[in-house]
Order: structure tokens, then C-alpha cells, then sequence
């Protein structure tokens, strides 16, 4: 405690010190993409993506099928590494991100459940990737119990009591482990939280909780991918919709100016025709559309 | 936090007979089975299976081949396999003759031994996780390398260790503790220290992950190569230990030494419980395992039966062990 509290009269005096560098902090997005490219075995995948995300905000990334969107996920998580562009966290360019670097600078992810492994206990799964152990490697177990407990009771509002910290996934409902996906990702503090298609395979009311979740993520000054081909539930939530095509962003569109119905449009037309359409242009093509009578689905 | 807060969730289960049978009803059963086995050698050959004698025999002669299955448990878990390991037997033994013959110094030779199982096996693992090719086919291939490796470079000829029967190394491997021959010693070791290195240490942990979901592994950053290279090298120091232990018991090297090693162990591996697909093990399933299969052909010959029933036993017990394990499995262990 008193490290830290050190820590925090050194941050205020260094504040003091410098206004610019406090401006600078302020206005830093926690995440940008530079004119990022990949391709695989020479098919691209990518092409001069350029993304950023604010600071408490939700964006929403749709796209259809091979549209890149999970590809775009990878790197940002570190699981694939650009063949160009930059990445930038806080303003600052990261180079050679891992998927443990990607954690270290706060970035979690939601990959439902194909990122829980069924037949081990549901501390375990919390835990995966990053146990508390000591210096030797060795686990520290009861703690680990613990906080999975009180994660349980409080988090995911599990109270049956068939369900314990060392219950398998494999025991556990779509759900639950939905819950549990989004727990671990949100017990480790994240400042960026990515939802891979967070819905699929959710039940009406388990996808009302979820959305209401992804809410919460911006009540608390913290920032969201929000990856689904459901537009209506991105649409929902998302402060910003970033419609990828064929590995392009398409456009960008804020949910405050776009209703859904004009997204929806939208992303048909780009599906349609892959055209790269400037957001400016959707409206003179709508009232076109309007014209021919045509509009709507 | 109380226990009475509402929506709190108790950190450990209950404990109840119940709640320990159901979530452990698997190894129970092998349990059982394996007590009911052993029940019935004593009952059809109560004068050989009720001497100390026949003991002291098992405690060395399944060692040989429970200290490799307990590696092999672990690579089992991370969902790889080795099939090298008898020729690792064999081919860390070349270092221990090599140095032996050189200095004269039998602990030194152990050591080189050791570190000869242990770059076997880093060699297996590098091949499998830089190459990427699957395990069972690398080790098909290592196997046959480090067999002709180890035949090669003594030219087929065995070599007498009868001198090494003075030294400290000898004490320490195959010599005794209180009455009990050192290779059960170094088996409650290696059994202790697989159970924690599986199931109390980030390597198990990790290895867990990658057998279950490999998919998953990678997405949360666990280093998957690693942790799989790793286990391949234990299992390697593992064989070489069961390779110089055989050696300094009949206090002679040959080459040939492991080979038919392989099936029994594998099967002792499962018998125990461990699943074939990755992700779940048993540490006491295979040191039981271990022992059941050991304990077959003795009880066998000792029962009055030919040794023409050995295979045939083996097989009934095998298939019977496993599909106990899959109902049970299924069943109670979710």
C-alpha cells in the first residue's frame, strides 16, 4: 500500500511538472491501427486497415464472412503479427506484440467458448494462461480458489450450489460459460476488451444480460470491440459501427447519426457491390434509392 | 465474506463420500479392480503372492517402466505421445558406458546418462514443435534413430558393469533403503513429483490447456511449445533413469536393453485412466496401472497357468480397464 501510494505523489508531482504531457495523457487513444496489412500464403486478408478506438467507448466491427474481422482481432490480440502497419497503445507504437504482451498492456478478450478448455475446472479456465504461482512455478492454489469463488458469487451471479470453483466447464450451461468467458476477461482488469461474436448461441434473455454487460464496460471508462454479424445487437450497444468488406474498412458510421435501419442499408449495399462507399455518399444513395421506391428491404 | 452472504459461492465443495466418489469415481474403480486382482493372486498362489520376496521384486521391476509412464502421463495430458523412450533407455546408457569407461567415476556417468535422455528428448520435442509434426510420427522415427544410435556407437556389444557395484551411484539407484530396493524409493519420488509438477505447477496447468483446446492455448498466450518441449525432455530423463537403474541391477549393458518396454507401459498409462485424447491424466491411475500390469505375468505363472494365457490376460484386462474408465467417466466425471 504504501508503494503505491509513493507511486501516486510521484505520478501528481511529475503532472505538476509537465501540463503538456497531462494534456498529451487525456487525449491519447488507448488503441490505434495504422495501415495495417496481412495476408496468408499470399491470399490478403487485410488491406491498409486503419482503425482507432477511444477512450470509454464501444465500437462495433461488422463485416461479413472473410470480410477480416477475426484476423483483425488476431493481431490486435497478438495472436498474428502484421505484415505492415503500425500498432499504437496509448500513443505509444508496440512492436512485436505477443498475446501476453497484448495482456500486459491490457487487452482481454471474449473468444466465447472456444477459448475454455471443458475438462478442466472452472478456476483453472480463470486462471489460463496467466496462474498465480510462486517464483518456482508452483500454484498457488487456494488463492486461485478464492478469487474464482468470489467471482462466481458476485460477478457472474452463480448461486446454484452444485456449482463450485473446481466444477469442469464441461458441466457447465452456454451461458454459464458465457459468464465465465466474460469474468475472466474482466477480473484481469482490461482496458481494451475485445467480444469476439459474444451472442452466438445465447438465449434471448442471456443475450439482454450480455448487452447490458457491454454497456457497463463504458459506464466504467473502459473501451470495447464488439465483433458480431448480429448488427442489431452491436447496433444496440456500439458508440461507432466500423463496417469492414474483403478487408477494407468500408466506412465508419456513429450510431448517434445513422438509425438502424440506414445501417442495415448500408451494409447490404457494401456486401452487394464491395464497393468502398464514403459515408458522405449513403445519403445522396439513399434518397436515390427513396426515389426509385425501392428503399427499405 | 460469510457464508451466509447472499450469492456467495463456497470455495470448496462439501466433502461427502458421495461428492468424493462421484467426482473421482474413475480411480476408484482401478482401485478396486486392482485390489480385487491382486486378491485373486493370492488366492491361487497364496505361498508365492503372500512372501516378501515377490514384493521386493515388483517395488524394482515395475519401477523400470513406471518411472517413464509417469513422463509419458504428462506428454499424454498435453495430447502429444512418445514411443521413443525405450531407445532413450538404451541410448542414455551409451553416455553412462562412454564416461564410466573414461573416469572411472559411476556418478559422473550417471549424470552423463541423464543428460543424454534429456537431449533425446529435446531433440524429440524440437522436431515435433519447430517442424511441426505430429508426435506419434516423429517418435516412430526417433525411435528407430536413437535405437540405431545406441547400437551403432557400441557396435552391438554389451558391456559388464560389475565394478560400479562399489560406488555411491549404485547405492543410490538400486541399492536399499531400510529393506526397500531404491528403485521404489525413486518411484514414490518421480510419482510425488509428477503429481505436483501436473496438477500444483504452471507446466500441468499449461499442459492441461493444450491437450484440451489447443486452439485455446494459443489464444490465451500460453507458451505452447515450450511447455510441450519440456515434457518431452523429462520423459527422456525419465527413461535414461529406468535405463541405467535395469543396467546397474544386472550390472550389465546391452543395447537391446527397453525394447519391448513400450506396449506395457503405454498400457499402464491407460489402463490408469488417462485419456488417449489429451487433456486429462492420472497420476495414480498409472502408478496403479503400473502395477497391475507388472503384476500379470508373475501372478499368471505363479497361479500355475502357462505363460501362453500372459497375452491373452493382458488384453481382457486392458480392454476391461478402459472401458470401466469410459462408462465411469462419462457417467459421474462430467
Amino acid at each position: 500500500m504504501a508503494g503505491s501510494t509513493g507511486h501516486h505523489h510521484r505520478m501528481r508531482h511529475l503532472r505538476r511538472m509537465s501540463p503538456d504531457l497531462t494534456a498529451q495523457e487525456d487525449t491519447q487513444l488507448p488503441l490505434e491501427l495504422r495501415n495495417i496489412s496481412k495476408s496468408f500464403g499470399g491470399v490478403s486478408v487485410l488491406r491498409d486497415v486503419s482503425l482507432e478506438l477511444r477512450k470509454g467507448e464501444v465500437l462495433g466491427l461488422v463485416g461479413d464472412n472473410g470480410a477480416g474481422k477475426s484476423t483483425l482481432i488476431k493481431i490486435i490480440t497478438g495472436v498474428h503479427q502484421p505484415d505492415e502497419g503500425e500498432i499504437l497503445f496509448n500513443g505509444k507504437k508496440v512492436a512485436g506484440l505477443s498475446v501476453q504482451k497484448a495482456r500486459e498492456l491490457g487487452v482481454e478478450t471474449v473468444y466465447q467458448e472456444r477459448a475454455l478448455a471443458e475438462q478442466l475446472s472452472m478456476w483453472r479456465n480463470i486462471f489460463m494462461g496467466r496462474p498465480l504461482s510462486l517464483p518456482m512455478g508452483f500454484l498457488k492454489v487456494g488463492q486461485m480458489r478464492q478469487v474464482t469463488a468470489d467471482l462466481m458469487g458476485q460477478s457472474m451471479g452463480f448461486t446454484s450450489a452444485a456449482l463450485t470453483p473446481d466444477t469442469h466447464v464441461s458441466g457447465l450451461s452456454g451461458g454459464e460459460r458465457q459468464g465465465l468467458a466474460i469474468v475472466r476477461a474482466l477480473h484481469f482488469e482490461a482496458d481494451i476488451i475485445i467480444l469476439d461474436e459474444p451472442t452466438m448461441g445465447l438465449s434471448l434473455s442471456e443475450t439482454d444480460k450480455f448487452l447490458g454487460f457491454v454497456a457497463g464496460i463504458r459506464s466504467a471508462g473502459k473501451s470495447a470491440i464488439f465483433i458480431d454479424h448480429n448488427i442489431f445487437h452491436v447496433y444496440s450497444v456500439a458508440d461507432r459501427v466500423v463496417v469492414l468488406d474483403r478487408g477494407r474498412v468500408a466506412g465508419e458510421f456513429p450510431t448517434s447519426r445513422y438509425s438502424l435501419d440506414e445501417l442495415t442499408a448500408i451494409m447490404k449495399e457494401v456486401a452487394a457491390s464491395g464497393r468502398f462507399i464514403e459515408p458522405q455518399r449513403q445519403s445522396a444513395m439513399r434518397a436515390i434509392e427513396a426515389d426509385q421506391g425501392k428503399g427499405g428491404s | 465474506m460469510t457464508p451466509t452472504a447472499p450469492g456467495a459461492v463456497s470455495v470448496k465443495q462439501r466433502w461427502t463420500v458421495r461428492s468424493f466418489a462421484t467426482t473421482r469415481a474413475s480411480q476408484i474403480g482401478i482401485t478396486a479392480a486392482f485390489i480385487v486382482l491382486w486378491l485373486g493372486f493370492i488366492f491361487f498362489a497364496p505361498e508365492t503372492f503372500l512372501s516378501g520376496r515377490i514384493y521386493t521384486s515388483f517395488a524394482q521391476t515395475t519401477s523400470y517402466f513406471a518411472i517413464p509412464a509417469l513422463a509419458l502421463t504428462m506428454v499424454i495430458v498435453s495430447g502429444d505421445i512418445d514411443l521413443s523412450f525405450p531407445s532413450i533407455m538404451a541410448l542414455g546408457m551409451v553416455g553412462f558406458v562412454a564416461v564410466e569407461r573414461t573416469t572411472g567415476n559411476v556418478e559422473l556417468a550417471i549424470l552423463a546418462a541423464l543428460t543424454v535422455g534429456a537431449l533425446a528428448g529435446l531433440f524429440n520435442g524440437v522436431i515435433v514443435t519447430v517442424i511441426g509434426i505430429p508426435a506419434l510420427v516423429v517418435t516412430i522415427g526417433t525411435q528407430f534413430l536413437y535405437r540405431g544410435l545406441a547400437l551403432v556407437l557400441v557396435s552391438g556389444r554389451t558391456y559388464p558393469l560389475v565394478e560400479t557395484r562399489d560406488a555411491v551411484g549404485y547405492e543410490l539407484l538400486v541399492g536399499r533403503l531400510g529393506g526397500v530396493p531404491m528403485q521404489f524409493v525413486w518411484l514414490m519420488i518421480a510419482t510425488i513429483g509428477t503429481w505436483f509438477l501436473l496438477y500444483r505447477h504452471r507446466i500441468g496447468q499449461n499442459a492441461h490447456v493444450i491437450g484440451d483446446n489447443r486452439q485455446a492455448a494459443e489464444l490465451m498466450g500460453i507458451p505452447i511449445k515450450r511447455t510441450r518441449t519440456i515434457l518431452f525432455v523429462l520423459t527422456g530423463i525419465a527413461s535414461a533413469m529406468a535405463g541405467v537403474m535395469i543396467s546397474l541391477q544386472v550390472t550389465n549393458y546391452y543395447p537391446s536393453i527397453g525394447s519391448g518396454f513400450l506396449l506395457p507401459t503405454l498400457a499402464a498409462v491407460f489402463v490408469g485412466g488417462t485419456s488417449v485424447f489429451g487433456g486429462r491424466g492420472t497420476v495414480w491411475g498409472t502408478f496403479i496401472g503400473a502395477f497391475m500390469i507388472g503384476g500379470i505375468r508373475a501372478g499368471i505363472v505363479a497361479a500355475g497357468l502357462t505363460e501362453f494365457y500372459t497375452d491373452l490376460i493382458y488384453g481382457a484386462i486392458i480392454l476391461i480397464a478402459v472401458s470401466t474408465h469410459a462408462v465411469l467417466q462419462r457417467k459421474f466425471e462430467r
